[in-house]
This record gives structure tokens, C-alpha cells and sequence, in this order.
């Protein structure tokens, strides 16, 4: 196990907007940045080095590493970007753990951001693929998402009905969430009866884009009590990203790299029955069909069952394992904060500072990032510390 | 929009243009050169597990070995999934919208295990589905693009 | 600082420097390096637990850069992988934390860039702020004329002792086989040559080019006995203000703080001394005179007493890139890496005709963002 124990101590997060045209990108990062120290009260010189990261082609800057300095805090500190994709909050939440848990460093920043209204966001995702074999007919992560949720709905017989099960959770919780981009709920027929994208999803079945940041400070464990009572420790992560062109992805398999990275994930930490033994998951589910077949990649249940599962009510807030009771990214979906959003909001349910998106008594959290060429991130979070 | 009695301003980007000269290296030259000269499709197998790719390239990833055995790949194949485009979007290829809707597909070329990505024709929306049959039909001037094939159509 | 005693370089691998390689996708270049530091570390992908990729998406031409590469560094195979975008010698470090994390045991660090498929003006351009700098045209060339001219200015440095860096560095790249210039230029022909942004010149500036990178390093006890074991023996970066008007472009004062912290971890007292060999960011002739002042091999301003001295020469104290440096050949990104390996290479006494004598401690430095805001500066030795 790790060198130094780390926990997440603090975080903080902007209200998400389609638009601020009342801040620039730097000074989006500051708003995150200075939530998340008055969480932790803590003030700029406590922190001994940032990580940052998003997607360069939403905003057009180059090197945002050292572009940020005045709103990531980093003026004459330690400062690395991070950048994957849509796996880029996790990313930076795990270069954040890393950091700490070397023993390099004994508080970190990590910030996601992005300014979506800033740019065409299929466009700038479309440039993410390659330039010969992809873009001709890839139209932004919409038509990829699109060809999967095809693709299982076919073998397991699921409906965009079910899928329209999971948009309309994730809106409803994001009622409950005052940091939220839409905070209205949606029914069934709302979403059916949206209008049609890239088939077979709608207009609802996906996520807004979003003017957002997030910021999260990991801390050793000689800092961790010292500032949060309740520290958020992490207890293992993966990162597997096995793809490079859409092309070679197994369509109807069910990510195979989220059933890689949970595996991995929970033989690290010692996790058998993840349905019952995990409280709170906050998932990067961009889409409603992801809400289906990515929880059977994560476990929760065998191929082509997950319907069941939502119609159940399991994932609900009050059911046995709440799914994104911060609304997840059908609510908001500021990208290269995304991931980081899920690790932050994780950690919040851990801590106990939920407010009303509070999950009673969490004491085992799971996060996880989704991105690029269908690659997965996952973190888990516990209330107590790992051995 | 304003706020506290200030305009609140953007700045436009303009019209730049950032080119790019993409190189298409020795593997995806061959591929797009048959394609161009003889109108069909090659692939490249890895020694190890034996799979085709299409559209090759130098080195097998589950693998980490490298492929230079070349196989031929029919113009036939069937749908592996798609979707149809129907949301506007811009194009970054030409800075201008893109033309909706269209049929987005991954083919199986058969012969191949991966699935090569084109256009799917959708003038029958009710014959495009998971498992069809298609065939690709080429342009009459073709330059070494992925354009040099036009689209795939339903043959079923 | 601690733990990094634990930690060694044990593999290394470099494509040649290249104007342009148009036979090669980056994957292909990525391929090239990766299997070129697992020979020399005599290791198979197998052995290798985590992989930190570097690229960045402007030079790149393509959002999510490093989906390029995956499969042609072992990602396909289910590894653990992350990337930074920046200056290689930044995800080295962030490769070696995963290590000392307790996490992996071996970090593949891999980078790439193709210079040659877009415009430098351009890309250089988008790094300044869109409201206020970048509509008047900054670019890395004409911001470098602006710091150059500052720094000669403030400390009275010529033009002819920036030049001298420049003779001496490709003097140096004719021994380098990975060099992409291997030419010979008199003082005379730096100061002849065509003026790029007064005061720069066409041969104070580094040249545009392709090239890829990988380094492996390793935690493992077993390691430290590895032929080619090279002990770290101390790393730091460290960022500077990002409007250039915030800060005086004549002192390299994220630099002298990098510094620092790998000397403290490092115990080196006087650099020029106890430095036997350094490889640094030269993509301008003048930058690297800054570069000998933030390092503390002079005082400030004393970087053109040094290379008058000729004590950075191939034959002097302390030999500054004797590999000719970017001077000679500048993939961005990959950069701050070669110079890592170059100093890898010293260390072990690999470095072949450009080989310093009796190399026991080595400095490599990287850069990122522009007139050096952020630095990243290691210390490696036996």
C-alpha cells in the first residue's frame, strides 16, 4: 500500500452555468480554488504544490499549466498539467494522490476545469480523433455514445425506455445538489419524447455543456485529521485506457475498460459483493444508457440486467446504492472538471457534507471517470483509513 | 449581458486557422494507396494473435507486437453498429456545419476484426440496421483520402 | 524531499533529432523510443506496471494528444496510464512519484512531438492570453527578442556572448548521433545570420523538429545493482508569473527555486563544483546564460563572464550540453527529456563521442510555458 496515506480534506466547486460571461477562465479556476480552501481553512501557502487539468481545444490555450497561475494559486510553486480527455478530473484526482502519497508533498491542489461556452463542444471533441481514420464521420462524443447505446440495446433487449430511467434520476437527485447546471426534473415522456440526436438518444438522454471548476486538496496522513474531521482516505485507484481507435472497440461488450478497472480496483480493496458493500457512487455517465450497461461493467449486476436494477429503484436516492446523488453529468458537464467532480463529490458524501444530496451514514464511496476512446477511471474513497 | 452596470464582453477568435500537414505514416499510406490505385482494401495481421486490422497500423496494442504481414480485405462487409446523425454540429474539417442527417457506421469488412468507419447510406433508414449487409462504392477521382471511398450501401 | 535515494533510471531511448520524419505517425516515433529504452534496460513490456505519456494537443494537432500512442506504449495491454502535458522532464518526475506512492514498482515515461506538421507561430501564439496578449501577435520567437533584449540590458551582456552559445553547442552536436544540425558555425556566422526579432538571430534560435523520447524508471531494490543504474539524487520545478509584465524577464527566479529544492534534496552546496555535466534548455542561445545564473553556477548577470571564461566548453569545469542541446535539434515536449537521458548517459559513461570524463553528478532542465515561467531541474549521479 501506499507510502504516506492520503485522504481528501477539502473541496470546493463553482455554481455551473451554461455560460459566465461575468469571469474569464482564470478566474473560474479562482472561484473553485477559493471554496475549496475555505472548506479546508486554509489559506494559499499551505499548499505545497497544484495539478491541474482540462481539454485544450474547448478554451484554445495553450500550456494551461502556467497560464493559470493567478487563479490555481501557483505563483512560484510546483505546478504540473494533467490531460486525458473526458478522464481528466480523475487524472488529476489521481496525480493529486500520487503526489501526496509519494511523500513528495504533503498538501496538494487539484483543479479540473473548463469553459465550454467558449467553443463548438462537438467540434473541439471531434478534433480529439484521428485526423485520417476518425473525423470524416465522428461526430463529437454524441455519435460515439451513440453507436454503443445502439449496439447493447440490440443484444440485451434494453429500451430507451430503461435508458430514460436513469436521465430521469439523475435530474431529479440534481434538485437536491445547489451547485447543479439543470435543476429541474424530467419524466419518462419528457425524454421520449425529446428530440432525437443521433439514434437512438435524445435530446435529454444527454448531458449540457458547462461553465464549471472543481478543486479538491489531498493531504498526508500527518495533515489529513488535522484539517477535515472526517477525511475522505483513498483506498485504491485504476486507470485503464486500452484504446486508441473506435474502431477496435467491442461494441457490445459492455466497457470492457470500466470491467477492467474495477476489478483491478476491487481486488486492491478487498471488495467482493460491490452492491452491498459499497454506500455512494458518483459515476461520469455522460448519457442515460451509459447508466445501464456500464453499472454491469462495474459489477452491480450480470449482462443485460441493469433495467431491472433502475426500474427497482437500487440506485435511487434511499436505495440500496444511491447512483450520482449529486446529479450527476446529465446535470452538469463542465468536461475537464467532470471527472474531478465525481472524486470531489464522493468525497463530500464521505465526509458527511452532502447537505440535502447527503447519503445517510457513507462510509465507502466509488467514483469514476469516463473518457477518451471508451477508457475508464475509477477511485474509491472510505471513511477509514487503509491499512 | 451585463452585470453590476458593466458590459460583459467576448472576444472572438476570428478567422484563424491553425494547419495542420497530419502524416498517415508507411502502414496507413499502403492502405489508403490500394484504396486509390485499385479500389480495394488491405489489411495487416499481427503474428501473435492472429487479428486483422483494418485500418492497419504498425504495432498490435493487446499485443505489443509488431505487424507486417498484409492481408486482403473484401469491399463487403456487415454493419457492427451505427447511429444516424441528425443534430447540427460544426465541422472542424471545414469550419462550417455539417450536413445532417447522416449514417454514421463501424463495418466489419469481412476478413477483418476490427470495424472500419464510414458513411452508411440512409435513403431506406428502415434496411440500416445491426448485422446488414454492405459494400462500399467508390469515387470515380480518388487522391488517397478517406474519401476516396463515397459511403457504404445496404446490399441486403 | 524524500524516498527518491530509492529511485533509479534504468532504461533509456531516443529517436534521431529530425527536421521531419513523414514516414512516421507518432505512434510509430512513440514505438521507436519505448522499444529502444526496454532493450537498453534489457527489459520486456511485461515488466513494466505504469505508463506516463506527454504530449501536448497544439503542437499535436489533435484534442486528447495522447490517444495517438496508446497501443504503441503498452496501454493496450490493460496498464495503468496517465499523461501530462508538458515538458518531459515534468512527467518524469510525476513517473517517479507514482513509484514512490507505493503504487508501481516500473514507470514507462514516453514523449513525442512532430513539429514539422503545423506552424510554431501559431502554436507558440495560443500559449499568451487571448484578451489581451495574443492579439498583438506574441509568439515564443518575438517574446524570446523581448527577454533577450531585457536581459542584456539589465546585466550588460552582448550579443556576441550569446552567440558563443550557440558556436559551442553545435560544436558539441557533431558528436551527437541523435543531433538534427551538424554544422559547424563560426562566431561570425551567429552574428551574420539572418535577423529573426531584433536581437535574435536565425542561429540563436533552435530549430523546428520531430523526435520522440522514453526513459524507464524504477523503485525496485533490485535495480540499484542494474548496469545501467543512475541514482536520482534530487528533483524540483517551479512556477514564475504568467503576464509577462508581472515579472522581470531578465532574472529566472522559478528557476533558482527549482534549483534549490533538487540541491537541497541532493546536498549540493556549490553547483559548479560538485556539477560535473549539465544539459539545459538552450531553445535560445541567450537563454541559456539565464539558465547558468538560476542554477547558481554564477551570480546574476555573470552568465557571460562564464561561457567568455569558457568554462562550459566540452574541456571546461563544468560542460553544459556537450549532446549540442536544442540548439541542435528541439522537439518541444520531448526536449527536457533528451536532456534527462543525455545525462543518464554521462553518468554512465555511455555517451560516446561527446562523453565528459569522470561524470558523477549530472543536471538535466526542462521548460514550460514561455521565456522559461515554469523549470524542472534533476540531479542524477552513481
Amino acid at each position: 500500500m501506499a507510502k504516506e496515506k492520503t485522504a481528501i480534506v477539502a473541496t470546493g466547486q463553482t455554481h455551473h452555468r451554461s455560460s459566465r460571461l461575468d469571469v474569464n477562465g482564470i478566474e473560474l479556476i479562482h472561484e473553485a480554488v477559493t471554496r475549496c480552501l475555505e472548506d479546508g481553512e486554509l489559506t494559499i501557502d499551505d499548499i505545497d504544490a497544484v495539478v491541474i487539468g482540462n481539454m485544450d481545444h474547448f478554451e484554445g490555450i495553450n500550456y494551461v499549466d502556467t497560464w493559470s497561475i493567478d487563479g490555481s494559486g501557483a505563483f512560484m510553486k510546483p505546478i504540473i498539467k494533467v490531460t486525458t480527455g473526458g478522464t481528466t478530473g480523475s487524472t488529476v484526482g489521481h496525480c493529486g494522490y500520487h503526489l501526496v502519497a509519494s511523500g513528495m508533498f504533503d498538501k496538494v491542489l487539484a483543479i479540473g476545469w473548463e469553459k465550454n461556452s467558449e467553443s463548438d463542444t462537438t467540434a473541439a471533441i471531434t478534433t480529439a480523433f484521428d485526423p485520417i481514420w476518425d473525423r470524416l464521420v465522428f461526430a463529437g462524443a454524441i455519435s460515439g455514445l451513440a453507436v454503443e447505446a445502439m449496439a447493447y440495446m440490440v443484444k440485451y433487449g434494453a429500451t430507451e425506455k430503461d435508458a430514460a430511467r436513469v436521465a430521469v434520476r439523475d435530474r431529479k437527485h440534481a434538485t437536491n445538489n445547489p451547485y447543479a447546471q439543470l435543476r429541474k426534473e424530467v419524466s419518462i415522456e419528457d425524454v421520449m419524447n425529446s428530440p432525437m440526436l443521433s439514434d437512438p438518444i435524445k435530446l435529454l438522454d444527454v448531458c449540457p455543456r458547462t461553465d464549471g471548476a472543481c478543486a479538491v486538496v489531498f493531504a498526508s496522513e500527518q495533515y489529513a485529521e488535522k484539517i477535515c474531521d472526517r477525511p475522505a482516505w483513498i483506498h485504491g485507484i485504476s486507470a485503464k485506457h486500452p484504446y486508441n481507435y473506435l474502431g477496435d472497440y467491442d461494441w457490445e461488450d459492455r466497457l470492457p475498460s470500466m470491467q477492467m478497472a474495477s476489478k483491478e480496483l476491487y481486488a486492491k480493496a478487498g471488495i467482493k459483493e460491490p452492491l452491498k458493500e459499497i454506500d455512494v457512487m458518483e459515476l461520469y455517465l455522460p448519457y442515460s444508457c451509459a447508466g445501464l450497461s456500464w453499472i454491469e461493467a462495474l459489477g452491480l449486476c450480470g449482462p443485460g440486467q441493469a433495467p431491472k436494477l433502475l426500474w427497482d429503484g437500487v440506485t435511487d436516492m434511499g436505495g440500496e446504492l444511491p447512483i450520482n446523488p449529486s446529479g450527476g453529468v446529465i446535470a452538469t458537464n463542465c468536461i475537464g472538471a467532470t471527472a474531478l467532480l465525481r472524486i470531489s463529490e464522493a468525497a463530500v458524501q464521505v465526509m458527511g457534507r452532502g447537505g440535502k444530496r447527503q447519503v445517510p451514514d457513507v462510509n465507502t464511496a466509488l467514483a469514476s471517470g469516463f473518457g477518451g476512446c471508451f477508457w475508464s477511471d475509477v477511485t474509491l474513497l472510505k471513511s477509514t483509513k487503509p491499512k | 449581458m451585463t452585470n453590476q452596470g458593466v458590459d460583459l464582453l467576448t472576444i472572438n477568435s476570428g478567422e484563424a486557422e491553425q494547419p495542420f500537414c497530419y502524416t498517415v505514416g508507411l502502414e496507413g499510406s499502403k492502405f489508403l494507396t490500394e484504396i486509390r490505385d485499385n479500389k480495394r482494401f488491405v489489411g495487416i495481421k499481427c503474428p501473435k494473435c492472429g487479428k486483422v486490422y483494418v485500418p492497419p497500423r504498425k504495432v498490435c496494442g493487446p499485443c505489443f507486437t509488431e505487424m507486417t504481414e498484409w492481408v486482403p480485405v473484401k469491399d463487403e462487409g456487415y454493419l457492427h453498429s451505427y447511429t444516424i446523425l441528425r443534430f447540427a454540429f460544426l465541422d472542424p474539417e471545414t469550419g462550417k456545419e455539417k450536413p445532417v442527417p447522416y449514417g454514421y457506421a463501424f463495418i466489419r469488412l469481412d476478413g477483418a476484426d476490427t470495424d472500419f468507419q464510414h458513411y452508411v447510406e440512409i435513403k431506406d433508414e428502415k434496411k440500416v440496421k445491426i448485422g446488414a449487409r454492405v459494400r462500399a462504392v467508390f469515387e470515380e477521382k480518388r487522391a488517397g483520402k478517406i474519401t476516396d471511398v463515397k459511403h457504404f450501401v445496404v446490399i441486403d | 524531499m524524500n524516498g527518491v535515494e530509492d529511485i533509479t533510471i534504468i532504461g533509456v531511448g531516443q529517436t534521431a533529432i529530425e527536421r521531419e520524419k513523414p514516414a512516421d505517425t507518432f505512434a510509430d516515433m512513440a514505438y521507436e523510443a519505448v522499444t529502444k529504452a526496454l532493450d537498453d534496460a534489457g527489459m520486456s513490456i511485461d515488466d513494466i506496471d505504469n505508463i506516463v505519456t506527454t504530449s501536448n494537443d497544439f503542437w499535436d494537432g489533435r484534442t486528447i494528444s495522447s490517444m495517438a500512442v496508446n497501443d504503441a506504449v503498452g496501454a493496450g495491454l490493460g496498464k495503468n496510464i496517465t499523461t501530462v502535458e508538458g515538458d518531459g522532464t515534468f512527467s518524469a518526475f510525476y513517473g517517479m512519484c507514482r513509484i514512490l506512492s507505493g503504487s508501481y514498482k516500473n514507470s514507462l515515461i514516453v514523449t513525442h512531438v512532430k513539429g514539422s506538421i503545423s506552424d510554431n507561430i501559431h502554436i507558440t501564439n495560443g500559449i499568451f492570453d487571448p484578451i489581451y496578449m495574443r492579439p498583438i501577435g506574441l509568439d515564443s520567437l518575438n517574446t524570446a527578442a523581448l527577454q533577450m533584449r531585457r536581459y542584456m540590458a539589465k546585466y550588460g551582456i552582448s550579443e556576441e556572448q550569446c552567440a558563443k552559445v550557440s558556436v559551442k553547442n553545435h560544436a558539441n552536436a557533431l558528436k551527437n548521433p541523435y543531433a538534427q544540425i551538424k554544422k559547424t558555425f563560426t562566431l561570425e556566422d551567429v552574428m551574420d545570420s539572418r535577423l529573426i526579432a531584433d536581437p535574435l538571430k536565425l542561429l540563436d534560435c533552435s530549430p523546428i523538429s520531430d523526435g520522440a523520447a522514453a526513459v524507464i524508471i524504477s523503485g525496485e531494490e533490485s535495480a540499484k545493482k542494474h548496469k545501467n543504474a543512475v541514482k536520482v539524487r534530487g528533483v524540483g520545478y517551479c512556477a514564475d508569473a504568467y503576464f509577462l509584465g508581472d515579472r522581470d524577464l531578465a532574472d529566472a527566479n522559478a528557476l533558482d527555486m527549482a534549483a534549490s529544492r533538487a540541491y537541497e534534496s541532493a546536498e549540493i552546496v556549490d553547483p559548479l563544483s560538485e556539477i560535473d555535466v549539465a544539459e539545459v534548455y538552450d531553445a535560445f542561445s541567450y537563454m541559456e546564460l539565464m539558465w547558468y545564473e538560476g542554477l547558481g553556477f554564477c551570480a546574476p548577470g555573470g552568465g557571460g563572464k562564464l561561457i567568455d571564461r569558457g568554462v562550459t566548453e566540452m574541456d571546461g569545469k563544468l560542460p553544459v550540453n556537450p549532446s549540442g542541446g536544442l540548439l541542435s535539434g528541439h522537439p518541444v515536449i520531448t526536449g527536457g527529456l533528451i536532456r534527462l537521458i543525455e545525462a543518464c548517459l554521462q553518468v554512465r559513461g555511455d555517451a560516446g563521442d561527446h562523453q565528459v570524463k569522470g561524470v558523477k553528478t549530472a543536471l538535466a532542465h526542462g521548460v514550460n510555458g514561455a521565456c522559461g515561467q515554469s523549470h524542472c531541474v534533476w540531479i542524477v549521479g552513481r
